[in-house]
């Protein structure tokens, strides 16, 4: 999860732990930490303490990098990494930013609830849908 | 959240699989309106809107595509293609592989030809209400769908 607002990460931590279906949530708080360690710079290639993940779930404003351009850079790449799914999870629903975002490859785009009841229902809906039923790319 | 989805196109040859789907779909009671087309060459007129797809009252434009891969004539590696490739106003139309191989090659491959997600056809016919439950919870309620595309370009 890449996002820079400690309240908001607090409050998606929670919605997923309180789901829970084994899925582990980590945090990054900006775009140029978010491609540090998508791309193993370090101390991020030490892949035992930070393990590569098998989704992002990507803010759009995003101190340094945004978000887009985070999405721009992962579609860029060579290898396995610009097969990497991610959702978009962010505050904004102006459709320039969704049609964008679909543009640069986003393989969903989720606006994030007002309330706590309405996050836990989209992590459950979230993790249902990915976990149990989507299949991932190899990277 | 998502409520403005009306039309899925589903690229499907195989009718009982078309007819599973239909029926899980009434069944988890997804509102929108599943228009079914037997190929890739379809699906393109369809999007197109050419020949008898010109009557948008009839074939209205879809908010969301799924998509089989082995297709005749043209199959769904090749749709994807020219939908993220050669027609940018097709590029963010929202791709959902439903397909009968979950090799890793074809997965992989999907994914880098731009496909939103992949799924694997159920083996059960009760795997497949399950499956429309949860594409239902995800694609039509909870995520927020690009703007519909407005012809070609």
């Amino acid at each position: 999860m890449v996002e820079d607002d400690p309240a908001d990460a607090r409050l998606v931590q929670r919605a997923f732990q309180k789901v829970n279906h084994g899925l582990k949530l980590l945090r990054l708080k900006d775009g140029d930490e978010a491609v540090s360690y998508l791309a193993g710079d370090p101390p991020f290639d030490n892949r035992l303490l930070y393990p590569m993940p098998e989704m992002v779930l990507l803010d759009i404003k995003l101190p340094r990098r945004s978000g887009l351009e985070v999405l721009e850079w992962l579609r860029r790449r060579t290898g396995p990494l610009r097969r990497l799914p991610v959702v978009m999870l962010t505050s904004s629903r102006h459709s320039v930013d969704v049609n964008r975002a679909y543009e640069l490859g986003a393989n969903s785009y989720l606006a994030k609830p007002d309330t706590a009841s309405g996050l836990e229902e989209l992590a459950r809906s979230f993790q249902q849908y990915w976990t149990r039923f989507n299949q991932p790319p190899s990277l | 959240m998502g409520p403005e989805l009306k039309t899925i196109l589903l690229v499907e040859d195989m009718d009982a699989d078309a007819r599973l789907l239909r029926r899980a779909f009434e069944k988890a009671a997804v509102h929108s309106t599943l228009v079914a087309v037997p190929n890739g060459d379809e699906a393109i007129a369809y999007l197109l809107g050419e020949g008898a797809y010109q009557d948008r009252t009839l074939y209205p434009r879809p908010g969301l595509m799924i998509l089989d891969i082995k297709l005749p004539r043209r199959d769904g590696f090749e749709v994807l293609d020219w939908m993220r490739r050669q027609r940018p106003a097709f590029r963010r139309l929202p791709i959902i592989v439903l397909a009968t191989s979950c090799a890793p090659h074809d997965v992989d491959r999907a994914y880098e030809l731009g496909a939103n997600s992949y799924l694997c056809k159920p083996q059960q016919p009760r795997e497949w209400l399950h499956l429309a439950e949860a594409f239902n919870d995800y694609w039509i309620q909870a995520n927020q769908d690009p703007d519909p595309i407005r012809g070609e370009s």
